[in-house]
């Protein structure tokens, strides 16, 4: 996967708002946007999970879901070994049925970059191909409380080191205050980082922390904002932080994405994570996915889950689904 | 000026909750002459394997509890059976069509097995543990520890009786237990589970469910994740292929009694719920 070109996302971006990303100009454009309706977006949510998905559908979406995962480990407690551990799961995720397919991504600490790819060997490479990339949260995640010099830092060492996607934190506390024009440059800068010597560019996730945003309206505003700056995917929540990714706020982010790409024609990736831990749930997301912006985006380019307990419980459904009785914690791995 | 009548709801009792089913089904409960006594939820597949999730969550604490600790709250159990016995008699005579002193003389033999299994928890390991010689400067102590989940289908031709002959002792030993209740006497079932939510037992390590035991106990059977089954009750269903079932996933299967002297006190009862750990350990360095 690349990352879109530079040029055409800050042209596209000025075409946009008709003027340079000043706070003014951004302030103009963000706030110009109509509300959310907070309560018809989250009765909206409340009925697309309602659907009842069954057998093969039900069968279809399992193996989708485990394709769309970025199995994450984000722990001080990380060591090399958990990392190679994780990715044997991603590669592998059920070693008693070869018919599971692989997870899209493995997403941990810049550090950790290098035993990831070391681990991943022939299997690291583009998830849309079967094959699994290194996601690497970057930039002080997940406070972003650090200065500029040190997230660019952050990413490019994680960008050096193999990692075929940035997942960067934007600075809740400037946004909060108003200081658009700052967010929209850090996450130009960023993208700037993402940058490989031979002129193609990690894919970058942008973690509006919906959680910290506490409304809608912030959410739809930090969604345009990260798609103006560069951003290829707008990602919830770090996991850090309670509430994480819920549907109503995934919901809004689809839209967003939806508006941008009848406005653009560029088509942006959503990836809900943290708090996603039932394949019911799961399945939830690929219905709102799938009628807010098409099934088109069912795929690991444009959607993924930012997840580690919910594989274990989309095995088990899976395990179940084949041999008919219900399967327990004993028959998948201890994460 | 005549009261409205004030009818209760029985409904299913699952990790320390009280839910409905999850299939919005009831079934009529009928006394002994055919009248009306109540709606119980009819429990499906669903409700059973989360109370398999409950009972698994509920394991490692009850499990991990002072034996000692775990009498104390298995006798307090009885404490709170004595309190209501006038609920429990008048449940099952009207239930059972008995007399108030044929349902009383019953809730008391129920109070008597919880006191008599309660005492066992802290001297049940001494009995059927033991320090085993062997050729060398070690000990060598086996030690009788819980098998986990325990699905027990409870005895069906009683109310009260048969479901604490066979829960109380899979808790003895520190399983947590998924009981799937007599079909035709629910009542008591869920009266005794409002016991135990008011007493000491942690959420999830009792789970009471109420329907039928043929469309329940095979799901319980081939769920990986019940250690045991005790198919007591189990005499009318086809027990053998829940038996078959089981050994898919190599449960500890305790076959159907007959009878109304199912499941009688016996420690055979709790050693059937255990899994035998042998440790060695060096006597002495010199």
């Amino acid at each position: 996967m690349s990352g879109t070109s530079l040029v055409t996302a800050r042209e596209r971006a000025l075409a946009v708002l008709g003027g340079e990303p000043d706070d003014a100009t951004l302030r103009r454009y963000l706030h110009g946007i109509a509300g959310v309706d907070a309560v018809g977006l989250e009765q909206r949510a409340a009925g697309l999970g309602t659907r009842s998905i069954k057998t093969s559908s039900k069968k279809w979406a399992l193996d989708r879901i485990i394709s769309l995962v970025d199995l994450t480990t984000l722990e001080g407690a990380d060591t090399p070994g958990k990392v190679r551990s994780l990715v044997a799961k991603a590669m592998n995720p059920d070693p008693a049925d070869a018919t599971t397919p692989r997870v899209a991504a493995v997403c941990v600490y810049g550090d950790m970059v290098p035993h990831a790819v070391d681990a991943l060997g022939s299997v690291h490479g583009d998830p849309d191909d079967g094959l699994i990339s290194v996601a690497a949260v970057a930039t002080a995640f997940p406070s972003g409380r650090s200065s500029l010099e040190i997230k660019l830092a952050d990413t490019a060492e994680a960008v050096a080191n193999g990692a075929d996607e940035i997942d960067m934190v934007i600075d809740r506390g400037a946004f909060l205050a108003g200081r658009y024009g700052l967010v929209f440059d850090q996450i130009a800068a960023v993208k700037e980082a993402c940058r490989r010597p031979d002129g193609t560019s990690a894919s970058l996730k942008v973690i509006l922390e919906t959680g910290e945003l506490v409304t809608y309206d912030n959410v739809r505003r930090a969604s345009w904002l990260s798609i103006l700056a560069g951003g290829d995917f707008i990602k919830t929540s770090t996991g850090k932080v309670q509430p994480a990714a819920t549907l109503p706020v995934t919901l809004l982010m689809l839209e967003v994405v939806r508006d941008w790409h009848l406005m653009t024609g560029q088509r942006i990736g959503v990836k809900p994570a943290g708090g996603i831990r039932a394949s019911k749930d799961a399945i939830k997301y690929l219905v709102t996915v799938a009628e807010t912006v098409g099934e088109e985006w069912l795929q690991p380019h444009l959607f993924r889950f930012g997840a580690s307990s919910l594989l274990n419980d989309v095995l088990l459904q899976r395990q179940k689904m084949a041999t008919g009785h219900y399967s327990g914690a004993d028959y998948v791995t201890i994460d | 000026m005549s009261r409205l009548a004030v009818p209760k709801t029985y409904k299913l009792f699952i990790g320390g909750a009280f839910p409905r089913s999850e299939s919005g089904r009831t079934y009529e409960v009928r006394s002994a002459d055919g009248g009306f006594l109540a709606n119980a939820a009819k429990a499906s597949r669903k409700d059973a394997r989360d109370a398999v999730v409950a009972a698994r969550g509920a394991v490692a604490g009850w499990a991990g509890a002072t034996a000692y600790n775990r009498g104390q709250v298995l006798y307090r159990i009885a404490e709170l059976l004595e309190g209501r016995r006038a609920q429990f008699a008048a449940e099952i005579e009207e239930a059972e069509g008995l007399t108030r002193a044929q349902a009383g003389a019953q809730v008391d033999e129920a109070i008597d097995r919880w006191v008599w299994y309660a005492g066992w928890a802290d001297k049940f390991a001494q009995v059927a543990g033991n320090a085993n010689p062997v050729a060398g400067p070690y000990f060598n102590i086996s030690v009788p520890e819980p098998t986990g989940v325990v699905a027990i289908v409870a005895p069906q031709d009683s109310s009260l009786v048969g479901l604490v002959s066979a829960v109380a002792p899979a808790l003895v030993a520190g399983n947590a237990v998924i009981v799937v209740a007599s079909e035709r006497f629910p009542l008591s079932a869920i009266s005794l589970a409002e016991v135990l939510a008011t007493s000491d037992v942690p959420k999830g390590v009792v789970n009471v469910l109420t329907g039928s035991p043929a469309e329940i106990a095979p799901w319980l059977a081939s769920h990986s994740d019940v250690n045991a089954l005790d198919l007591v009750g189990a005499g009318e269903l086809d027990w053998v292929d829940l038996e078959i079932a089981a050994a898919d996933t190599l449960k500890r299967v305790l076959r159907p009694e007959p009878g109304p002297d199912a499941a009688a006190p016996a420690l055979d009862r709790i050693a059937a719920f255990t899994e035998t750990k042998t440790v060695w350990h060096t006597k002495s360095l010199r």
